[in-house]
């Protein structure tokens, strides 16, 4: 009886599942099977392609514009990502930590600011790049990344120091440390999941940003690839750029897949158990 | 190796909250000395401040003869125990433990010496390579002594290390301790709000009541000389009985009778400034069965009738409560103690707790003659809570001259 039940549960839970999954994956799938279309049966409506090609992924690679913008957005997204978890991270350990006068302010503002509209900042910062020359430049994407990124990683991260108990680094200033030393080998090792989770999530959101990086370029200079993908045509100007397009959007997906699938491995739940009483 | 001398050290946390205030201390080398106190009272304020993790507000503290106040935790080379045990979660038994030794940059074979060694102390060595998660209570208590005894540090300090523990463990552990720092000879605070454990434990016990110390002594001492009200109900189980007792014509009016006074504390009791109302302190097993009592005893004390509640026959003698009429003792800390501890304080209630002999045939729901020991009884002063029978550090009972 009681197996029965949990049997039928499961298939329950199981069928949920593969709604909630074949959801969400269904408009991806037929992105990709687009991209493995020929221009001819583009329009046919077939779910898995009748010829397959590879034609549309060499058509982007060989027009330097699209590596260009893949070089730009790796590059843009891992350097605002380091910096915002970096300084996410010395923020949250503060506030996690730290009675100091105006803790509460310093959160307040870092909400307000994830909460700002982004698309009403974007004609000043327009100006204002322009003026300190750093229009188009990676910097010039970097800077407003991390600024809305920050709120992000300082609200996950004091969550996850919350958690680590502050008898940890006593214990480990009793047994010797300096403060640094307590913070990379006792709090850092604890604090890593908190620290990917981080990661991936500011990670994604650079990657992902289209209203900066439209406004905030021009050339191919800085340009990342959300823009590029719009700035897609063809070989030819008259040519129909959706396999090439989709093609594109498939490999920009690669590197978020790959970003997730290698932090996630070290995301291990339950890192701090055993540490006190239990 | 060293001892530890608190010279008027203060604590006032940024709220204004003192914690600590004044508090004088001398522990010497190799001393085993417990603090004990309800909760708040500042005892673990006490003991971060001898480990430098808090900051001292003022006096002076001394380790080895040497002023310690800006030192750094770590340059004051003393081991701590947390109340938590605080075991690095990622590191195994044997990384925790050599976890102080790799910060003091010994070689790998030292290091490993030191654990294995330390860890047959304890009794860890099959468990050297297991998590800190895969541990139970008592083993994880363990673990967290042995990070502290590997590296021989000047001192140890632990902050309630057995709280966390069930009740059977926590005596298998009490010996543990006991042991260990005779075997290593190494000072010790030791901070408890377990009676039994300060009274079992120590060389000296400090009771501490809102942030100041309210003595310091052997416990024996304490239990049989407290300076005060709030040591003698603090210290301990069953606690003392105290009664209203209304001084009138050089005698004491309490519920048990008339109670005759010395001529030392009938002078005092003269003055102008003495108090009109006492605080009668009795321990349980200075009451005996009326019956049981020989003559030559039966001159020291007096005797009183009450009727009996409750019976509770341990076998090598009877805990008996009786019902006493009169007003209730009242004081500060009889309030505090009973607000600390529950219903495990007796002291103040109407109840009278008293400890017969085995052979007494009390029985319940009777009435029974019962004895006490004028000798043996304390005075105490309801305003300020000190002992009036106290003198030279000595109790010496009512009828002292
Ligand atoms: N950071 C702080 N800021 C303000 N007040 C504090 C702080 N830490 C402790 N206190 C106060 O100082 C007093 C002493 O605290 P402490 O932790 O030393 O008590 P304790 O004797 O160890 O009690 P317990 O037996 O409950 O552990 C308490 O009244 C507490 O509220
Ligand atoms: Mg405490």
């Amino acid at each position: 009886m009681a197996t029965e039940t949990t049997t039928r549960a499961k298939l329950r839970w199981g069928l949920l599942d593969a709604v909630v999954v074949v959801f969400a994956l269904i408009p991806v799938l037929w992105i990709a099977s687009l991209s493995f279309k020929t221009p001819a049966t583009l329009t046919d409506g077939r779910f898995i392609p009748r010829e397959w090609t590879l034609d549309n992924y060499r058509t982007i690679f060989d027009t330097d514009q699209f590596v260009r913008a893949l070089v730009n957005s790796i590059g843009i997204a891992l350097i605002a990502t380091a910096v915002a978890v970096v300084l996410g991270a010395m923020a949250a350990y503060a506030i996690a930590r730290l009675d100091f006068p105006g803790k509460r302010l310093l959160v307040g503002v870092s909400l307000l600011i994830a909460m700002f509209p982004q698309v009403s900042l974007v004609s000043p910062l327009f100006e204002i790049e322009r003026q300190l020359h750093l229009f188009d430049t990676w910097p010039g994407l970097i800077l407003p990344y991390i600024t809305f990124a920050l709120p992000l990683a300082i609200y996950t991260l004091s969550a996850f120091f919350k958690q680590i108990p502050w008898d940890l680094e006593k214990a480990a200033k009793m047994d010797g440390a300096t403060q640094g030393q307590a913070f990379r080998r006792v709090i850092a090792p604890l604090a890593a999941p908190g620290l990917f989770t981080t990661a991936i999530l500011v990670f994604i959101f650079c990657w992902n940003d289209f209203l900066f990086a439209i406004t905030l370029t021009s050339t191919e200079r800085a340009r990342t690839v959300p823009v590029a993908l719009s700035f897609f045509t063809g070989e030819s100007q008259f040519e129909d750029p959706t396999g090439a397009i989709c093609a594109a959007a498939v490999v920009i997906t690669i590197p978020i897949i790959l970003f997730v699938l290698f932090f996630q491995r070290r995301i291990v739940s339950g890192l701090t158990s055993g540490a006190v009483k239990g | 190796m060293a001892d530890i001398v608190l010279d008027k050290v203060s604590k006032r946390f940024p709220d204004g909250t003192v914690a600590v205030r004044d508090v004088d201390l001398e522990i010497a080398d190799g001393e085993f000395v417990i603090l004990v106190g309800p909760s708040g009272c500042g005892k673990s304020t006490t003991l971060n401040m001898i480990a430098g993790l808090e900051d001292i507000s003022s006096g002076e503290l001394r380790i080895g003869g040497e002023r310690v106040n800006d030192k750094a935790p770590r340059d004051r080379d003393i081991a701590m125990v947390f109340q938590s045990y605080a075991l690095y979660p990622n590191m195994s038994v044997r990384e925790n433990m050599a976890f102080p030794l790799k910060l003091q940059k010994l070689d790998r074979e030292t290091i490993n010496q030191k654990v294995e060694e330390a860890a047959k102390v304890l009794e860890l060595t099959p468990l050297l390579d297991r998590k800190p998660a895969n541990l139970s209570g008592g083993q994880r208590q363990r673990v967290a002594m042995g990070r502290a005894i590997v590296r021989q540090p000047k001192a140890f300090l632990m902050d309630e290390p057995l709280s966390n523990l069930d009740a059977k463990l926590r005596v298998q552990m009490r010996t543990v301790v006991s042991r260990l720092q005779k075997q290593l000879g190494t000072t010790t605070v030791y901070v408890t709000h377990d009676q039994t454990e300060a009274m079992t434990l120590g060389d000296r016990v400090v009771i501490m009541r809102g942030g100041e110390v309210q003595q310091v002594g052997p416990p024996q001492e304490l239990y049989d000389h407290p300076r005060n009200l709030f040591v003698a109900g603090f210290i301990g189980s069953p606690s003392m009985n105290f009664l209203h007792a209304a001084v009138q014509d050089g005698t004491l009016r309490t519920a048990l009778g008339d109670v005759p006074v010395g001529d030392r504390i009938r002078r005092e009791l003269e003055s102008a400034d003495a108090p009109r109302e006492l605080i009668l302190g009795i321990r349980p097993e200075h009451f005996e069965d009326a019956e049981l009592v020989d003559e030559e005893t039966r001159r020291r004390g007096m005797e009183f009738e009450a009727p009996v509640e409750i019976v509770e026959s341990m076998g090598s003698d009877k805990y008996v409560y009786f019902t006493v009429e009169g007003e209730r003792a009242s004081a500060a800390e009889l309030e505090e103690l009973a607000a600390d501890a529950g219903a495990d304080f007796t002291g103040g209630g109407a109840n009278l707790v008293t400890r017969l002999s085995a052979e007494s045939p009390v029985t319940e729901g009777g009435t029974r003659r019962v004895w006490f020991n004028l000798e043996k009884i304390h005075l105490f002063d309801p305003t300020n809570g000190r002992n009036l029978t106290l003198h030279e550090g000595r109790a010496a009972g009512a009828l002292a001259d």
